[in-house]
C-alpha cells in the first residue's frame, strides 16, 4: 500500500482529496488528509460578515462532511516535515510515511509583523477580516459605531484575495449609506501599492469607482508602525494616516510548519513550479493554493484551477511520465462594488483583465470588468457552488482551468 | 523607445525603465539618479550591488527583503531614495520596476 498525505484541509487540501479518491486506485493507495481545525471556514463570506450580510452559520461548516469516504482524515496539529525521510510528524507523536506529499497549508494574518497592530487595541479599533474571529468582532464595532474616520488598510503584498481590501471598502460605503450615516463616515483606501489593484488596467476601472464613492486613496504607503495611542499609521517617509477604525490587512505569511520544516522562503510560502506545481526543492512533493511562493493570486479561484492541473500532474507522477506544465495562472474573481452591484475579473501570469462577457464568448451572462446587477447574483450564487461543487471536486460547467481568450478585448499583453 | 543617457543610446519603458540591462553601467545610472534628484554615494553603490545581486539570482525585490539585506534598514533606504525607494533604485539598477504582481 502507498500513501498520499494533503497537509491541510482548507480549500485547495478538501478539493484535492475528493479529485484524487476517485482517480487513484484502491486497493493501492491509501489517501490522507491532516488538519488541526475540525471546522471548514467559507473565507470569502468573511467579507460579508462585518456588514451583517452573511451570518456566521453561512460561512462554517464542519470539514468532515468534505471529506470523501475512503480518505483518512486526522485533525491533528502537524509538527514538522521531513522532506528527507518522507515523513510528516504530527504533535500527538505520530509519524506518517509518505509516498507523494501535498502541501496546502495555506496562508495566515501575521499581524504581530507590524509594531503596535498586534497589541492592547487588536479588535478594539484595530481589526482584520480575514479570520473568523476578525470579521465578527468588526461587525458587532460597526452595528454600534457613531462614525468617523474608517481606514482600509493593506500591509504588504502578496495577500490573499488582493481586491478583498477594495470590496470591503466599497460594501462599507454602501454599508452606511444604508444605515443613513454616510455623511459620518470618513473612508480612506491606504496600500502599499501605485494604485488600487496590482493589474494596471483593472487599476483605472477601480479608481474611478473609489472616486466616485467618495472613498480616498492614500498610494505608496509602506506602514512602519501603529501608532494605537494617537489612532495613527505612520509609514517609513513618514507619512502619517489618522482612523478611528483601521481595518488592516496583515502581512500574510505561510504556515509557521513550513519555516519549522525549513521549506519556505522569507513569508514561508513553498518555492513551488509556477506551471506544474511540483516543490523546487523534492519532487514527490507537490504545493498548492495560498501555501505556494506562485506568482498567482491567492485565491480559492486559483486554488480550484491548479487542483485540476495538479490531479493530472500526479497521476503523471506515478506513471513515470512527464509533468504537464500547463498551469497559467488563471484567476477569477468577483469583485462586489457595493449597493448590488458587482465586476468580475479574469486574468492569468500573463494576461490583464479584460473586457468582454463570461463564460460564454459575447454572450455571457456575466460582464467582465463591468459593474453589474448579474455579477453581484453571480457572486452571491457562489456560496452555493463553493459549498456543493467548488471543494467537492466537480468540475464547474463551461469553466476551464487554464484561461479562454475568446469573447474577451485584449489590449496589452507583458511578457 | 531610445533615449540618450551619459552619451550612450539605451532603450527604455514609458516610464523610463531600461528593457535591456546589458546596456547599463555606472555612468548611466549615475545620471538617471540625477534626474531622480539623487547623488550617487558609496553606500547608494552599496544598494545596487545588492539590488544587482538579487536580479541576477531572479530573486524578487521588496521592501521586507530589505530589511534583511544586511546592506541598510529601511528608514535608511527611504533616506537614500525618497519618495519611492524601490521603484527609485532599480531605475537606477537599470532593471525592470518590481512588479508587486498577484
Amino acid at each position: 500500500m502507498k500513501n498520499l498525505v494533503i497537509l491541510g484541509a482548507g480549500t485547495a487540501g478538501t478539493m484535492m482529496s475528493n479529485h484524487l479518491v476517485s482517480k487513484l486506485p484502491k486497493d493501492e493507495w491509501q489517501i490522507t488528509v491532516v488538519d488541526q481545525y475540525k471546522t471548514h471556514y467559507y473565507q470569502p463570506g468573511f467579507l460579508f460578515l462585518p456588514f451583517d450580510i452573511y451570518t456566521t452559520k453561512q460561512v462554517k461548516k464542519k470539514g468532515a462532511k468534505f471529506i470523501p469516504k475512503g480518505v483518512n482524515y486526522i485533525n491533528e496539529k502537524i509538527e514538522l516535515i521531513q522532506p528527507e525521510e518522507n515523513k510528516v510528524q504530527l504533535d500527538n507523536g505520530t509519524e506518517l510515511h509518505y509516498d507523494i506529499l501535498i502541501i496546502a497549508t495555506g496562508t495566515k494574518i501575521a499581524p504581530e509583523e507590524v509594531e503596535g497592530m498586534d497589541g492592547p487595541e487588536w479588535h478594539k479599533s484595530i481589526f482584520d477580516f480575514y479570520t473568523y474571529e476578525g470579521a465578527k468582532a468588526l461587525r458587532d464595532k460597526f452595528r454600534e459605531w457613531e462614525g468617523g474616520k474608517l481606514v482600509v488598510h493593506i500591509t504588504e503584498m502578496p495577500i490573499k484575495c488582493p481586491v478583498a481590501p477594495l470590496e470591503f471598502a466599497f460594501l462599507a460605503d454602501s454599508y452606511f449609506k444604508n444605515k443613513g450615516m454616510r455623511d459620518k463616515v470618513d473612508i480612506t483606501f491606504v496600500t502599499p501599492l501605485g494604485g488600487a489593484f496590482t493589474k494596471p488596467k483593472a487599476t483605472q476601472a477601480l479608481h474611478h469607482l473609489l472616486e466616485n464613492k467618495g472613498i480616498k486613496e492614500v498610494t505608496d504607503f509602506n506602514i512602519e508602525r501603529v501608532d494605537y495611542e494617537n489612532n495613527k499609521i505612520i509609514d517609513y517617509a513618514e507619512t502619517e494616516v489618522p482612523y478611528d477604525i483601521l481595518v488592516t490587512v496583515p502581512t500574510n505569511m505561510g504556515d509557521a510548519l513550513i519555516e519549522r520544516s525549513g521549506m519556505g522562503d522569507d513569508l514561508n510560502f513553498v518555492p513551488t513550479n509556477k506551471a506544474t506545481l511540483q516543490t523546487d526543492d523534492h519532487e514527490n512533493i507537490f504545493a498548492i493554493g495560498d501555501a505556494t511562493n506562485l506568482p498567482a493570486s491567492k485565491a480559492g479561484s486559483v486554488a480550484h484551477f491548479e487542483a485540476e492541473i495538479l490531479t493530472e500532474n500526479i497521476l503523471r507522477y506515478i506513471n513515470g511520465e512527464p509533468l504537464k506544465e500547463e498551469f497559467d495562472g488563471h484567476a477569477n474573481c468577483f469583485i462586489e462594488t457595493g449597493g448590488g452591484k458587482a465586476l468580475l475579473i479574469d486574468f492569468n501570469y500573463t494576461h490583464e483583465p479584460v473586457e468582454g462577457t463570461f463564460p460564454f464568448p459575447g454572450v455571457g451572462p456575466l460582464n467582465l470588468l463591468k459593474e453589474s446587477r448579474t455579477n453581484h447574483m453571480g457572486k452571491m450564487a457562489f456560496r452555493w457552488i463553493y459549498w456543493n461543487m467548488l471543494i467537492k471536486g466537480i468540475h464547474i460547467p463551461f469553466v476551464s482551468a487554464t484561461m479562454s481568450e475568446k469573447g474577451k478585448k485584449f489590449e496589452e499583453t507583458e511578457a | 523607445m531610445d533615449k540618450t543617457i551619459a552619451q550612450a543610446t539605451v532603450s527604455v519603458d514609458q516610464e523610463g525603465y531600461l528593457t535591456d540591462f546589458s546596456q547599463w553601467n555606472k555612468e548611466i545610472g549615475t545620471e538617471i539618479a540625477k534626474e531622480q534628484g539623487i547623488e550617487m554615494t558609496d553606500k547608494h553603490w552599496e544598494v545596487i550591488d545588492y539590488i544587482h545581486d538579487k536580479f541576477k539570482k531572479e530573486e524578487p525585490l521588496s521592501i521586507r527583503g530589505i530589511k534583511k539585506s544586511g546592506v541598510l534598514n529601511i528608514k535608511e533606504f527611504y533616506a537614500l531614495f525618497p519618495g519611492g525607494p524601490l521603484k527609485k533604485a532599480t531605475m537606477i539598477a537599470g532593471i525592470p520596476k518590481p512588479k508587486s504582481c498577484i
